[in-house]
């Protein structure tokens, strides 16, 4: 993240510019936009039943003889040095097969911080892993026990006698924030943009708002707990690990053992929910090292509080959001600042006003944040990360600024929407938000909302409604590049190291695939989960379906070349160049003369070949630079509100998207309804909670911190425009953390509506809605 | 004695200290019960015994001496799957797949709880079967926690089952 990376950001931006939309990948739309094939059709998740059976295999669960388990200690300390250590006890301590501190840890370095610089850096931290005395965190690990069972790693991991020296550190926000920085760059936009004079065009507009909001830290909680299984023959190392990151780990754990890549394999063929969570963090360093020092077989399941311990969440932000408009209600200044946390060890910026930068037009504009550096395990990406909380502070401002002005809040969203991307200039490749909204507020019945707060009610339930925009960028990753292989009885398999966390990546690119080579579904296979296949990039940024989809068309047009050339001259094909042909029933077809065909185990046969493979990566992705590409939504949500308590009940919510093609209905509707309900978390239970006294994590259990159970979750309506992008694969945009974008702030603005009371802070507990 | 596991008896464990979780995965390596929490908290552990469902992290192996464990592998017979997986299958139920097993043994013990008209919270009329409504069925399943959200289908997957059996 730096200065340069906006220069160059910009120069490409400038560049791609200049160049004709025919140049570009997405310049000419993906041919099978609009075709009604497998892609687009209901269909369950390929993997359903191994998963409903118990027989689906996840990192902990893997059978090894000779395994041995581990158990992590963690620091009771928040900032210091390590002043004694005997492990005297522990290793005396009945099964135990290693103790692993900094004195005996191989020394290794530290993994590289994610960034856009280097995309095949990991690391959430590039803090020493085991390697001194120090401790920057509480809660970090500082040593390891192996023995023969997990109990008694657990029981000898209580033996350790360890003395700490405490030195002071920073743990409570309010001052942190004083000496906050600023960073150059958010991910992918400077930091600071502005247009005008914001400020002075607030104090004279003729309706304002101005108000902090502030929320909460989060936790990802996955209900797998993080675990490897570790396996060293020799000098090849195999993991079976809980990942969203299969091929970036991989290269990672290679290069600090000092081993050659190929024999670094690492399998995940089950992640049990990610969420951006489930990346790479010191256990995975300490179980591949301890398994090496034990000489075994290892295992490292974390516990729950362990996971809280060593995988951090999402940084609290404190945001202000100040709101300008005119007579007519167009926003004459827009100001969105702030701060969140993190420390200078970690990457993860919670960059919550990237989504308003996209989603109004301003007369003038001001947007800036800043990090607060405390001691804190790191903090890192969490579902809609920047967006999920973004949306908060500046929807529910839209909704303040529509009361005070008496217009009804889509009225007032739907005056301010863009025609172009408001700070960059630069065109939208496709933006129907006015259609969401408009067919969701007839779906939901927003109709009978009383303008007025507080009127509707039902004994001792006030009821409300709200509606709040979502926002999230389109992603294609670069990098990303498949195996397709045709066999000869006619199926084709397309692999690549991509992950499924249950998103549906296989079954929706099985149908793609399917579509794309003129097969059906039944006969192609989506092989994944294995760092041994050609590299997918992370699970991220909701962008692992387009940057795969982007690789099938890849690999696809590159396949044609290898069949015409493999089929020869006694083919009826035989003359014709690949931009002559394109695939359909099962093999390939002449443009200008579809009864010139031939299938593909055909032109195997001939060639006496049982198979066909190519590998190709996906181009690069332009698009993104040439175009504004973000999913958009509108959210709907009803509450009741109990006057007694102050508890709030959500009683139905909808979601009207606008995500360009739904590959596959079924899928995408549950990924949505996730999404919306992990905002409703946000919205109302989940809170991380630091003792600002000592920056302990209070909450590290499923007890104490609470995410929706299924009474919290009432029926959740989906509905789409399904409008085609036309400059991605398959008309796509990415549709796993556009869900979380805009629910907090819909609920929000639904508990006002009911109540009349603006709570500005989440989650929206008894206490501050009373 | 011996506990019967899926049909077959096993002899309980020589230390007794072991949960039934930790038996069911480490020693029988019956690996579809999960552990997400270790404390109660979660669900993902979630058997039953006797075909009441408990959280096998917080029952002793030894408790279920002398009684019939049924576990995620032993719902089905042969190659189909138990009519609540694949109710989990066609209402999309499920996601990651990681809290599935105790949810769907949960549901399965659910609906004998239903048949057998046992109250549960949200339950009005405590002299009258418990009527089959989203609300039961939520408040019965909030023992199972899920994060990726599957909550709507895993909630109109058991609807479906518990009225098809009335």
């Amino acid at each position: 993240m730096s200065t340069l990376q906006n220069v160059l950001i910009g120069s490409v931006r400038t560049a791609v510019g200049w160049l004709p939309e025919g140049w570009l990948p997405g310049g000419r739309p993906d041919p099978l936009i609009g075709r009604h094939g497998a892609v687009g059709r209901q269909s369950a998740l390929s993997d359903a039943p191994e998963k409903v059976t118990g027989a689906a295999r996840f990192a902990a669960d893997v059978a090894v003889d000779g395994l041995c388990h581990a158990a992590l200690v963690h620091a009771p300390i928040t900032r210091g040095r390590i002043t004694r250590l005997d492990t005297t006890a522990a290793e005396a301590a009945p099964g135990v097969v290693a103790v692993v501190t900094h004195r005996n840890m191989p020394r290794v370095d530290s993994p590289a911080l994610i960034g856009l610089s280097n995309p095949s850096a990991v690391g959430n931290s590039d803090l020493p892993i085991l390697q001194d005395d120090r401790v920057h965190y509480n809660g970090q690990v500082v040593a390891a026990v192996v023995a023969e069972t997990q109990a008694q790693a657990d029981h000898a991991a209580t033996l350790l006698d360890i003395g700490y020296e405490v030195t002071k550190a920073p743990t409570d926000f309010a001052t942190a924030k004083a000496s906050a920085r600023t960073i150059p760059t958010l991910l992918y936009e400077p930091t600071q943009r502005a247009e005008g004079d914001a400020e002075a065009d607030l104090s004279t507009s003729r309706y304002a708002v101005d108000a902090i909001y502030t929320t909460p830290w989060q936790t990802h909680n996955a209900i797998e707990l993080h675990a490897l299984t570790v396996i060293w023959e020799g000098d090849r190392l195999t993991v079976h690990d809980a990942t969203q990151m299969i091929a970036p780990t991989a290269t990672a754990l290679a290069k600090m053992f000092g081993l050659k890549r190929e024999n670094v394999r690492v399998l995940s063929p089950f992640v049990g929910g990610g969420f951006g969570g489930k990346g790479f963090w010191d256990h995975h360093v300490i179980a591949v090292a301890a398994a090496r020092l034990a000489g075994r077989p290892l295992r490292l399941r974390l516990t729950r509080e362990g996971v809280y311990r060593v995988v951090g969440g999402r940084s609290q932000t404190e945001q202000r959001v100040a709101l300008g408009a005119d007579a007519e209600g167009r926003f004459t200044a827009l100001i969105h600042t702030g701060t969140s946390v993190m420390p200078p060890y970690s990457c993860s910026p919670e960059a919550f006003t990237l989504g308003t930068r996209a989603m109004y037009r301003s007369g003038s504009y001001l947007y800036s944040q800043r990090h607060a550096d405390m001691a804190v395990v790191p903090n890192t990406f969490m579902r809609a990360p920047g967006e999920a909380v973004g949306t908060f502070a500046v929807e529910s401002a839209v909704d303040e600024l529509a009361h005070e002005m008496g217009i009804d809040p889509i009225e007032l969203r739907l005056r301010n929407l863009p025609e172009v991307h408001p700070v960059t200039g630069v065109r939208f490749s496709q933006h129907a938000l006015d259609q969401a909204y408009r067919d969701g507020a007839a779906r939901f019945g927003w109709a009978e909302r009383p303008a007025t707060p507080g009127e509707r009610r039902d004994g001792e339930w006030r009821i409300g409604m709200g509606c709040a925009s979502g926002s999230f960028p389109y992603v294609r990753l670069p990098g990303a590049s498949v195996r397709i292989t045709l066999h000869r009885d006619g199926t084709a398999a397309v692999a690549c190291s991509a992950q499924d966390m249950g998103m549906g990546t296989a079954t929706v690119q099985t149908q793609h695939a399917a579509d794309r080579l003129g097969l059906t579904p039944e006969t192609v296979r989506f092989v994944s989960g294995d760092s041994d296949l050609p590299p997918a990039p992370a699970a991220g940024g909701s962008g692992q379906t387009a940057s795969i989809a982007g690789a099938v068309m890849a690999a696809s047009a590159k396949l044609v070349g290898e069949l015409i050339r493999l089929a020869g001259n006694a083919s009826p094909l035989a003359g014709l160049r690949a931009e002559d042909l394109h695939f359909d029933r099962a093999g390939l077809v002449a443009r200008e003369d579809p009864a010139r065909h031939e299938s593909f185990a055909a032109i195997l046969a001939r060639a006496n070949r049982e198979e066909v493979s190519v590998t190709a990566s996906g181009a690069v992705p332009m698009e993104m630079f040439r175009y504004a590409m973000h999913s958009t939504s509108a959210i709907f949500a009803e509450v009741r509100v109990s006057d007694v308590t102050g508890e709030v009940r959500v009683t139905r919510m909808l979601g009207s998207f606008d995500c360009g093609t739904i590959l596959n209905p079924r899928t995408a509707a549950s990924q949505f309804r996730g999404g919306m309900i992990m905002g409703l978390g946000l919205a109302l239970t989940e809170e991380t909670l630091y003792d600002e006294r000592t920056g302990r994590i209070m909450n590290p259990s499923l007890a104490d911190y609470h995410v929706p159970a299924h009474l919290d979750v009432p029926p959740i309506d989906v509905i789409w425009t399904g409008i085609p992008d036309p400059r991605t694969p398959l008309g796509a945009r990415g549709i796993g953390e556009i869900g979380t974008t805009g629910v907090a702030a819909a609920i929000a603005n639904a508990v006002f509506n009911a109540t009349g009371k603006r709570v500005r802070d989440l989650p929206l507990t008894l206490d501050k809605v009373l | 004695m011996a506990i019967t596991v899926n049909g077959t008896k096993v002899d309980p464990p020589g230390d007794m200290r072991v949960s039934l979780l930790d038996f069911l995965r480490d020693d029988l390596h019956l690996t579809g019960t999960k552990i997400g929490c270790n404390q109660g908290a979660c669900g993902a552990c979630t058997v039953l015994i006797d075909g009441e469902r408990v959280l096998s992290c917080l029952t002793l192996a030894a408790q279920a001496d002398g009684r019939e464990v049924t576990t995620i592998e032993g719902l089905a017979e042969g190659d189909a799957l138990h009519a609540v997986q694949a109710a989990f299958v066609d209402h999309d139920g499920l996601q990651c797949g990681y809290c599935t097993p105790g949810q769907v043994c949960a549901a399965t013990a659910l609906l004998n709880e239903l048949r057998t008209g046992s109250p549960s919270y949200v339950t009005g009329d405590l002299t009258a079967a418990a009527p089959l409504t989203a609300e039961e069925i939520r408040e019965r399943l909030s023992g199972n926690l899920c994060r990726c959200g599957a909550h709507n289908g895993i909630v109109s997957a058991v609807l479906a089952l518990a009225e098809a059996r009335t």
